[in-house]
């Protein structure tokens, strides 16, 4: 590896990426310093707040613990990949409806956790929610909006499963 | 269009739109100083102090400045070089940029180190030795009035408030003011009085902790600097910051964003100060973020004694009431003197007492400095007075609810200071707090082992006064318009509340409002965004702006002889007077100063103390396991009175963040000290409230009420619901198993022992 690093190949939000990288940078590090994504934040430092949480291979990770290096040929998700162009996901769009945040600092990794759930468990009970999402803290304490929020995008999405839209 | 969108057009205050931001929020797109970066900028990683007092005797940075990457080092000797006099606080001028002479706790900064690559500068931060001769060190803020310990040998007010000025020189004490109420004679009414009870509450230190860490960089330019931090108060930080320089305000440009979080922990200056110098010793753009750990080392909020004595009458009213409380500034005053005096007022809580004395202490010691934290020292009060009242309600025999309701304040009854009470309905506030929680019902069963109990509390705040709001709105000739606050939305809504007094107040949907972010180059002054004081101040001062601007426009319209009653879009208006599509803005002003009577010095009375209070009462249903000592609260109920609500719903997400905030003060969190040393700085060892400790029945209520002098009716309410909440729950244990516990946090450790004291069968101490 030379004093810059090394080079990886990745793919980041669907579309292929590479960037140099040293050993000791940080997946978060990386994803603002050579790609200006800012979504995905170094709080804590310790992986327990979960506000730098993105998808590495579709499993949610830490991105101030995890490697950089260890992306290359993975597939990267950032919750900057979620919206398609103006139009929110289906989760955003419930964050915002049910008012669940209030600095907002916290809630790209609530997004990407609550996606990730919904994806596995499209009917998540209300203690499956507290518990998925029991990783991502959040100081301004907005926890019942977020609650509420998830709920209603699983009913939200549940519904447009029932009745596909444009039919 | 949904509903709320369509009821937003036509009234806009009362509606609850979705925040202006939620879009940005939701996609990571929002702004934040944590994203700042600036062409050729440096990174400064500190060194800190490893004694709790200590003379330094010599800082070694050789090791650290040959480490290759490493611009510069600096100690507090190069800061002399830029600013010669370098200690800054709002209300003392006893904080240096890095130590000088002396350290004074734990974690104090020392040194800096400068890379480009912020993991060189830590590294090399790593390397720097300081040598200390260590002094005897004080930590009990109680001890710290008779200890021999000296944290500062001169107490240095600064020139912000004159009732500091006695203190100026004040030589070999830890006492940074004595703020005194005195109101008739309390001895009297203790002897007159069929009762008498008299108890002591402690509280312990801890952090606001905002996800956002502290954060703030500093940009050289042409006899000029410009600031750009994480701060609620860009306005204060351009004056002090311009005063350390001995520069002109005009050439210090301060700019905020929205921040990851604030809770009192972003006023006044924190970083502000060492990027200044950090930036003008290297002539280069310098940003300092901290690490979550560092912010423990920054700022947190008053641990504090409270002794508190009451006489009640054979009627069951409370005659005569003495408030001893402690607070622990730590090693600097920050805001505390204020604290010591603005909430200290109001220590006797929200009752009609006719012999009230207080004795409110700011003390040195030699732990972090503690400061504003949501609350403003109000918390640890309530936490006093309301399980202090809760005593006294059980050993009369008296219902809690009766006993609150035959003594509370109500409108027109002078408050202790004098201050004669006007809309704070602290009744209908109780009330409601009753028939939601069913307190009239029958009370929760007992179950073996499992007891359950309810408790109450309710307290009231002042406003901070008196301040200043300054503010602009322009309207462009298309019809938009533009706010220019200097109000910072950390979370609490500031910028849609907002939005939605200009829309209503000027006509223009809420769609067509934008905010400019806190500037102090462009936007008027603010004193602040703290104390819950913005909807009240920074609301009347958009409100005086958007009718400025609509006076114009209508002026405009009369100049141009249109009868008032023609209707004419915004931009035909300017189109018809300037003769091209686009040309023209006008520009309203508003500035509002709330009226305010200083205290007396000798009685620390007032007639006119503050612009409107604040009411928050909490009730909580708890379940402990009296074998663990596990406390459950299963519900959480905050009423508030938040006068006329400009956004009900962020007001209820406001009120259900500052109970759960609270809850974890009063359950969790505890900043654990060994001889000044933090032991459990981190999120790892420091737990705040998550998912799973939120009650399953969470929910808040607010008084319809109205403030008079509001705009629109509306008051603060960002602090309310976090007033009772630790002693609602105390209540509730004792409630629930009859055991009292009087300090914080309530562990299951600490009920536990309490349990088993009062069995007769103590655990052993560690």
């Amino acid at each position: 590896m030379g004093p810059d690093g090394d080079s990886i190949a990745f793919t980041l939000n669907g579309k292929p990426a590479s960037a140099r990288v040293a050993p000791h940078h940080t997946l978060v590090e990386m994803l603002r310093n050579e790609f200006g994504l800012f979504g995905a934040r170094e709080s804590c430092g310790q992986g327990l707040c979960g506000c730098c949480t993105v998808l590495v291979d579709g499993q949610a990770v830490s991105a101030c613990l995890y490697l950089a290096a260890l992306v290359d040929g993975a597939q990267v998700s950032t919750v900057e990949g979620l919206a398609d162009g103006d139009a929110l996901s289906g989760v955003q769009q419930a964050f915002v409806d049910c008012g669940a945040f209030q600095c907002g600092f916290c809630t790209p990794g609530f997004v990407m956790m609550s996606t990730q759930l919904l994806a596995r468990n499209p009917d998540p009970d209300e203690h499956d929610i507290r518990d998925y999402l029991s990783g991502n803290l959040c100081r301004c304490a907005a926890y019942p909006q977020i609650v509420q929020a998830v709920q209603c995008a699983a009913s939200r999405q549940k519904e447009d499963h029932a009745q596909p839209r444009g039919e | 269009m949904r509903q709320q969108d369509i009821d937003a057009a036509e009234r806009p205050v009362g509606s609850s739109v979705p925040r202006l931001e939620s879009h940005a929020k939701v996609t990571g797109a929002a702004p934040y100083i944590h994203n700042l970066q600036l062409p050729g900028m440096l990174h400064g990683k500190i060194f800190r102090s490893s004694v709790a007092h200590g003379r330094i005797r010599a800082i070694d940075t050789r090791a650290a400045a040959a480490l290759p990457g490493v611009h510069a080092v600096v100690t507090g000797e190069d800061v002399l070089r830029v600013i010669p006099d370098p200690y800054y606080g709002p209300a003392f001028h006893d904080q240096p940029i890095l130590a000088l002479g002396k350290v004074r706790y734990i974690g104090e900064p020392v040194a800096v180190v400068l890379a480009a690559d912020p993991h060189v500068a830590e590294e090399a931060a790593a390397l720097i030795e300081a040598d200390y001769e260590e002094l005897p060190a004080v930590f009990d803020e109680v001890e710290a009035a008779t200890s021999q310990a000296i944290v500062h040998e001169e107490l240095r007010p600064a020139g912000t408030f004159p009732d500091l000025k006695h203190l100026k020189g004040r030589r070999d004490t830890n006492v940074g003011l004595d703020f005194r109420l005195r109101r008739g004679d309390v001895e009297g009414a203790f002897a007159r009085a069929a009762h008498v009870f008299e108890h002591e509450f402690r509280i312990q230190p801890v952090m606001h902790v905002p996800l956002e860490p502290f954060v703030s960089a500093a940009e050289p330019g042409e006899r000029s600097l410009t600031i750009h931090s994480a701060t609620q108060m860009p306005s204060f930080v351009r004056i002090e910051i311009a005063r350390l320089l001995g520069w002109s305000d005009s050439q210090v440009r301060v700019k905020s964003s929205l921040l990851g979080g604030g809770f009192g922990a972003k006023v006044y200056i924190k970083l502000e100060a060492l990027v200044a110098a950090l930036a003008l010793i290297v002539r280069r753009p310098v940003k300092v973020s901290l690490r979550m750990e560092e912010q423990f080392y920054t700022i947190t909020n008053h641990a504090a004694t409270v002794r508190i004595k009451s006489g009640i009458d054979a009627d069951g009213r409370i005659v005569g009431r003495h408030c001893q409380v402690w607070w622990n500034g730590g090693a600097y005053a920050d805001i505390g003197p204020r604290i010591t005096q603005k909430s200290g007022f109001t220590a006797a809580g929200p009752y009609d007492i006719e012999h009230v004395h207080i004795d409110s202490y700011a003390m040195y010691t030699n732990l972090p400095p503690a400061g504003a934290m949501r609350g403003f020292g109000v918390p640890q009060l309530v936490w006093a007075y309301e399980s202090h009242t809760d005593m006294i309600a059980r050993a009369l025999g008296m219902d809690p609810l009766a006993f609150r309701m035959k003594n509370v304040l109500r409108d027109g009854r002078e408050h202790a200071t004098g201050t004669v009470m006007r809309d704070t309905p602290i009744d209908r506030v109780l009330e409601q707090l009753a028939e939601r929680m069913g307190w009239h019902g029958a009370p929760p069963p007992a179950q073996g082992a499992l007891r359950r109990g309810r408790g109450i509390a309710v307290g009231i705040k002042a406003s901070i006064s008196p301040t200043t709001s300054m503010a602009m709105v322009t309207v462009a000739a298309d019809g938009s318009a533009t706010i220019f606050s200097n109000t910072v939305d950390m979370g609490q809504g500031s910028d849609t509340a907002m939005a939605q007094i200009v829309a209503e107040t000027l006509g223009v949907p809420l769609s067509m409002i934008r905010t400019v972010r806190p500037d102090t180059d462009v936007v008027p002054y603010d004193m602040g965004t703290l104390g819950s004081r913005s909807t009240f101040h920074m609301g009347h001062a958009l409100q005086a702006a958007a009718a400025d601007a609509r006076r114009q426009l209508d002026a405009m319209k009369a100049g141009l002889g249109l009868p008032a009653d023609e209707a004419i879009g915004i931009g035909d208006l300017f189109f018809r007077k300037f003769g091209m599509r686009g040309a023209g803005n006008v520009t309203g002003v508003g500035t509002y100063t709330p009226g305010y009577a200083p205290v007396d010095p000798q009685t620390g009375l007032s007639p006119d103390i503050t612009p409107y209070w604040m009411t928050g009462a909490t009730g909580a249903e708890v379940e402990i396991d009296t074998e663990t000592g596990h406390v459950r609260v299963l519900r959480l109920v905050s009423v508030a009175d938040a006068g006329k609500a400009i956004n009900p719903r962020i007001v209820d997400t406001q009120l259900s963040g500052a109970a759960i905030m609270q809850l974890g003060a009063t359950l969790y969190e505890h900043m654990q000290f060994a001889q000044g040393e933090l032991t459990n700085g981190a999120l790892a060892y420091y737990k705040i409230p998550g998912m799973h400790d939120i009650p399953p029945a969470i929910e808040s209520g607010l008084v319809e009420s109205r403030q008079h002098s509001g705009p629109f009716g509306a008051k603060g309410v960002g602090e309310s619901a976090s007033f009772g909440v630790s002693p609602a729950i105390a209540n509730a244990i004792e409630d629930a198993t009859g055991v009292r516990l009087t300090a914080l946090p309530i562990t299951p450790e600490t009920v536990l022992r309490a349990l088993r004291e009062r069995e007769g069968r103590p655990l052993a101490e560690q």
